[in-house]
């Protein structure tokens, strides 16, 4: 191992979400730690990150400007100059892909990591064709699964039900990667209302379920177009990007091409996972 | 129809050119079109009449012609009401950036169509 990445190690934690390690640099012992309880399981142990941002927090006596003040602001990303901008009222990062590094300037809250460290995934899983999406996924008898839906409609009522020898991946977002010619399933940090980190496993992607409530347990097949429509409902994108935009339409038809989509309607009954197959 | 105009009625109207929006991704599944504008995400699935305007949409053949040759016979339509429709559902698509309109030939645009 280099100088260079013996010092690296000392104020660093490598994140690794979907088999890409993102390195994360702050000088505060006391983030690190956060960032290092909150990824827990996503810490990657050997150094060799694709991707590095330099993270410079909010003096604390900045909390209050203007910044802070708009947390809830909508989310802003476009490219300008030849580097990703990524903004919120939380935060507010550049990236450059070319060269793998970034600089993030937030506040201490890991929300904001939280949210760039999407925003980074889905910039970059749209040139590979994969995508997150707001599902619910686990692995069962060695096959993926993802569970669709807006707020609401079962994605955390779907992973609290499943049975002991299912392996949880998330209850909120997905993380999707084109493997050849078929698509994996990976776990993410990301969690939803269960409040739970998903495991880091990946398995190959069988179904894509979109979750309705309804009086019984059923699964309906679902046209292809109607597919395509309710999986770029559900992708999370960011950016205000024409190419990009392009490209995260085409992973849609191609995954509806590749994955059998179907309508699970279901009672919120630990017996819907007997239909799970 | 050198002169760029069609009858209607008793009024003469200019006549229209359309071609697709190269900020537009396409792709054809399941026999429907769908189409997502690459600008403002807006996404739209054509029902079989207007997947046939929008192949057709080449820039130099007029609206009409396209009714005319392609909607009608093939839809077995009213001449009239299908000329109303194709300028409704042009007009919409036009709104939205996804289809250029014009009284003359336009030069034809590369969308970025899925394969």
């Amino acid at each position: 191992m280099s100088h260079s990445s013996e010092v690296a190690l000392t104020d660093a934690v490598a994140i690794g979400i979907g088999g890409m390690a993102i390195a994360l640099h702050t000088q505060d012992v006391g983030f690190r730690q956060l960032l290092e309880d909150r990824y827990a399981g996503f810490i990657e142990a050997a150094f060799h990150p694709q991707f590095e941002f330099d993270i410079e927090l909010f003096d604390p006596s900045d909390l209050e400007t203007a910044e802070t003040k708009h947390a809830d602001d909508d989310v802003q990303v476009r490219l300008q100059d030849g580097e990703w901008l990524l903004q919120r009222g939380d935060f507010h990062a550049r990236w450059d892909a070319s060269v793998g590094r970034g600089h993030i300037r937030q506040s201490r809250n890991p929300y904001a990591v939280d949210s760039v460290l999407r925003i980074v995934h889905t910039l970059i899983l749209a040139r590979q064709g994969g995508f997150l999406v707001h599902a619910a996924s686990a692995i069962h008898h060695g096959r993926a699964f993802l569970f669709a839906g807006v707020s609401g409609a079962g994605k955390t009522t779907i992973s609290r039900l499943a049975p002991g020898d299912a392996t949880l991946l998330t209850d909120e977002i997905s993380y999707v990667r084109r493997a050849g010619n078929a698509y994996e399933a990976w776990g993410t940090p990301f969690a939803g209302e269960l409040a739970r980190v998903g495991e880091n496993l990946a398995a190959p992607l069988s179904v894509l379920f979109l979750l309705e409530k309804g009086p019984e347990n059923r699964i309906e097949e679902v046209a292809a177009a109607e597919a395509v429509r309710l999986l770029l409902r559900n992708i999370l994108f960011f950016a205000e990007d024409p190419e990009l935009v392009s490209l995260v339409f085409r992973s849609a038809c191609e995954f509806v091409e590749k994955v059998p989509v179907r309508r699970l309607i279901f009672v919120p009954d630990e017996r819907v996972w007997e239909i799970i197959r | 129809m050198g002169d760029n105009t069609v009858a209607a009625g008793d009024n003469v109207i200019a006549e229209k050119y359309i071609a697709r929006s190269s900020a537009i991704a396409a792709r054809l599944i399941g026999g429907e079109m769908m189409i997502m504008s690459a600008v403002d995400s807006t996404f739209f699935t054509l029902n079989e009449v207007a997947t046939v305007i929008w192949q057709a949409a080449d820039g130099y053949t007029p609206l009409s012609d396209i009714v005319a040759s392609r909607i009608c016979p093939e839809f077995e339509v009213d001449a009239e009401q299908a000329g109303r429709d194709a300028e409704q559902f042009v007009s919409d698509l036009a709104q939205h950036g996804v289809l250029l309109v014009s009284e003359k030939p336009i030069t034809p645009a590369s969308p970025s169509e899925a394969a």
